[in-house]
């Protein structure tokens, strides 16, 4: 009886992943109906509440996926590049206060670093003369790099961390240094774990709002100009959804459609990164 | 190159890549100090909102977000540590829902918290009809919130040696029994730091609360079922607002959720520390 | 063997002739008990009986079984998925494992102490009162607290200061304090897998004279892997060994289960014999 009531506390979760499903599902299939889903996924002008309405996601996605390759441009070799300093490189008690350090950098609210990546970042990426606008995907894109950085770092480092102490001891034994022990002994034996990490930072740079949504701007244009404004995904529906669209309406569906755009995208990324987790904790458990 | 020069040179990058992180950190900090700390006095923390930057101030959005974590600590904390029970002391692991419950939890976790805001939207405000009300937002907060809730009350029950539990059922103790009066009292610091640190997220979360209804521009009190904003909103907000001074107002406002933030942070800690048990 | 081995240990029994007469009245059954976990048989072909106020021990080489039998007699191998119990168990003529014995009730009359002691991150006091309190007795528990810890002969040290974390006592303390949480319960048997073990030499003493005093009243089954502690305090004993088949894997079986006194001077079976001389084991 005690576990009938405990189970039904797990069943909230059970539910929240239906509840997802069919909310973003439902409103797409009718979305779906009226418009063309090849028109959508290959158009290239979104502009759904202007006259005439145009529903061309790949500018959305292509601001995505711009803002996500300067993330990464950042987050993966400074995440990396962390990992294998705290892993290899870092004596314990420096450890002790670096690993804490970084992790702050993760419990910043999103919204803190927009505002910084506006109102510090690209103006210090203006004077610097790159020519940005006020809004651009670069400096979105950067300032989420580093924010991805403790995400990539940590898990990096917890596959590192799990290679057994023996085979590091193999690489010393044979005169290889540092460097070579790390890169060529270390890294290839945790890389499950490491590109899980990079998936990971992918997958939340792709589902990241508010940054690109106070930084790079609420303009879809299809451009891989990182000066440039543009809109992703995720900044679209915010958008949309701050506003007065009436429900029902096909502005509405757009909302939920582009959700189940997003959804995919990280859902895939989601799953990839959770079965390399478990490959490299099976490895050494 | 030597080898010599090459090593060097991959610490002294190995070290940059910290360094990064970090400076960029520092920077954040003291910018933000630097435009907001003037701004926050009296008229920050008391004053509703206003079109004049001298006179607005966030406390609807202060009181927001605090009613929004007391609810969600009345939500929250008991489904989460429910389901964290149920899963280490009673679940049966070789079976098929169970194993897929966990898979589920898994995945929650890294569900963009906007698509918990589309949930939101399309069941509690435009389905269930509750429109956009303070009880929308802590409910979709909940959802979110409660996979991290769930893996750290899981840590901590694990944390319990079975040794304890033995003894109490060697006792003749029930399973209920065992758990309530044994596993979890001995868990309860790290079920309270655990909850602690998720509630910290939540509060910064933004995007769910704009799609549940987090007005912009909330100048009353915020009640269960009335209108409310929080305040990383009010803080987007500001900084929506071409006005110089907004944007020190909204450095103001960030001021007081990372101290909101830093505080919950130290008071968990604190409490790890504390209650930290040596079996 | 008609003589006492002359390599055979030098024996100080501790009994005394004021100890109560060995009673033959069985409190425990066994009959061709076979356990085995997922599958592999980790103990089997045992039988014997548990007689009533008497001290039975069960010794034997590490990995014969003996831990995973005494933890049949209260059913504690439920709690382990994949442990699987054959055969029977009678208890005061009544099978432990008929589908309507609830294991919770087992419980409440047979108790157990456990190798290690697992005192509850409580105070004294609560530790105590833990069972009497989740299996509602009624009465007055401070005294019951106060007797339970009286026969465990803890009284005396921490009769002053019951609501200090019991985690703050001694290891031999800690073990004398789970043996009073089982006795305030008021058990009829009690279960001891290796009692002594983790403690040192004084703390085992009195461990050993506590078994003695309670033995008048309750039926205690002791595991232990040393011989001597088996030769000073049981009244009978049981030798466990470890049969090796031909795929390599162990299986524990009884060997030989008599008095204590014949056991050591005078075993029937060799494999008894060279385990208590000392040539192996």
């Amino acid at each position: 009886m005690v576990k009938g009531a405990l189970a039904l506390c797990a069943l909230v979760s059970v539910l929240t992943t239906v509840g997802i499903v069919v909310a973003l599902l439902q409103p797409s299939i009718e979305f779906f109906r009226e418009i063309n889903f090849i028109d959508y996924i290959t158009g290239t002008d979104w502009a759904p509440l202007f006259e005439p309405a145009r529903f061309g996601v790949l500018p959305l996605i292509v601001g995505t996926l711009s803002v996500t390759f300067w993330a990464c441009f950042v987050c993966i070799p400074f995440g990396l590049g962390s990992a294998i300093y705290l892993s290899e490189y870092a004596r314990p008690r420096v450890r002790r206060l670096l690993k804490p350090a970084l992790e702050v950098l993760a419990g910043i609210p999103t919204v803190v670093y927009g505002f910084f990546a506006l109102t510090f970042f690209t103006p210090l990426l203006q004077d610097v003369g790159t020519g940005v606008g006020i809004f651009n995907a670069l400096s979105a894109g950067i300032v989420m790099g580093v924010m991805l950085i403790p995400t990539v770092a940590s898990i990096s480092e917890d596959a590192m961390s799990a290679v057994p102490r023996d085979l590091r001891a193999g690489g010393y034994a044979l005169g290889a240094s540092r460097l070579q022990v790390s890169t060529r002994v270390v890294v290839p034996a945790a890389i499950s774990g490491i590109v899980a990490s990079f998936v990971l930072a992918v997958s939340r740079a792709i589902g990241e709002t508010m940054i690109v949504l106070i930084a790079a701007g609420t303009l879809p244009q299809l451009t891989l100009d990182p000066r440039e404004s543009v809109e992703t995904m995720t900044a679209f529906i915010a958008a949309t959804g701050i506003g007065d669209v009436p429900t029902g309406s096909v502005e509405y569906k757009t909302i939920f459609a582009v959700g189940l755009t997003l959804f995919c995208f990280t859902l895939v990324m989601n799953m990839v990164a959770i079965r390399l987790v478990r490959r490299y904790r099976e490895a050494y458990e | 190159m030597s080898a010599r020069v090459r090593g060097g040179l991959f610490h002294a990058a190995l070290l940059v890549s910290v360094a990064i992180g970090l400076v960029l950190l520092a920077t954040l900090l003291v910018d933000v100090l630097r435009k907001g700390l003037p701004f926050v006095d009296g008229v920050l923390l008391t004053s509703p909102p206003s079109s004049d930057p001298d006179r607005a101030g966030a406390r609807p959005a202060i009181l927001g977000t605090i009613e929004l974590m007391a609810l969600l600590l009345v939500m929250a904390v008991p489904l989460g540590v429910g389901t964290a029970i149920y899963l280490e002391e009673y679940a049966d692991r070789e079976r098929w829902y169970n194993r897929l419950l966990e898979v589920n939890i898994q995945n929650l976790a890294a569900v963009p918290s906007i698509v918990y805001g589309i949930l939101g939207l399309a069941f509690l405000v435009r389905g269930l009809g509750l429109g956009r009300v303070l009880l929308a937002g802590a409910m979709i907060l909940t959802l979110l919130v409660l996979p991290i809730l769930i893996v750290a009350s899981r840590e901590a029950i694990r944390a319990v040696p079975d040794s304890i539990r033995q003894g109490a059922y060697a006792l003749g103790a029930t399973q209920w029994q065992v758990v309530s009066r044994q596993v979890l009292p001995a868990a309860i610091p790290g079920i309270a730091t655990g909850s602690i640190l998720a509630l910290s997220r939540a509060i910064g979360e933004t995007a769910p609360l704009l799609l549940v209804g987090a007005l912009t521009y909330v100048s009353v009190n915020p009640t269960l079922f009335g209108d409310f904003t929080a305040l990383p909103i009010q803080i987007f907000q500001w900084i929506g607002r071409p006005q110089e001074n907004f944007h020190s107002l909204a450095a103001a406002g960030i001021i007081v959720l990372l101290g909101l933030l830093l505080t919950m942070n130290a008071f968990a800690i604190w409490l790890r520390n504390r209650y930290e048990k040596n079996w | 063997m008609s003589e006492t081995h002359p390599n055979l240990v030098r024996i100080e029994r501790t009994a005394t002739s004021s100890d109560p007469p060995l009673s033959a009245e069985a409190v425990f059954d066994v009959l061709d008990l076979r356990v085995s976990y997922n599958g592999k048989a980790a103990l089997q072909d045992v039988s014997l009986q548990v007689y009533r106020q008497n001290v039975t021990a069960f010794i034997g080489p590490s990995g014969c079984g003996k831990s995973t039998f005494i933890r049949c007699f209260n059913r504690m191998n439920d709690l382990i998925p994949g442990a699987l119990v054959e055969g029977t168990v009678r208890y005061h003529d009544r099978d432990l494992y008929a589908p309507d014995v609830d294991a919770v009730e087992v419980r409440k009359r047979i108790g157990m102490v456990f190798q290690k002691p697992n005192p509850f991150p409580k105070s004294i006091y609560d530790n105590v009162a833990f069972g009497p309190r989740v299996l509602g007795m009624t009465g007055d528990l401070d005294e019951r607290v106060e007797e339970a810890l009286t026969r465990a002969a803890l009284w005396d040290e921490v009769g002053g200061r019951l609501k200090e974390s019991a985690l703050s006592l001694s290891g031999g303390q800690q073990q004398r304090l789970c043996i009073a949480r089982c006795l305030a319960v008021q058990p009829d048997v009690l279960l001891m897998d290796e009692p002594a073990s983790a403690l040192d030499p004084i703390s085992t003493t009195r461990i050993e004279d506590l078994m003695h005093e309670l033995k008048r009243d309750y039926t205690i089954v002791v595991v232990t892997h040393n011989m001597q502690q088996a030769a000073r305090v049981a009244d009978r004993t049981a030798f466990f060994s470890v049969d090796v088949d031909e795929g390599g894997h162990r299986t524990g079986v009884l060997v030989e289960y008599d008095l204590t006194e014949k056991i050591f001077t005078n075993p029937s079976d060799p494999r008894t014999e060279g385990y208590v001389t000392g040539r192996f084991g």
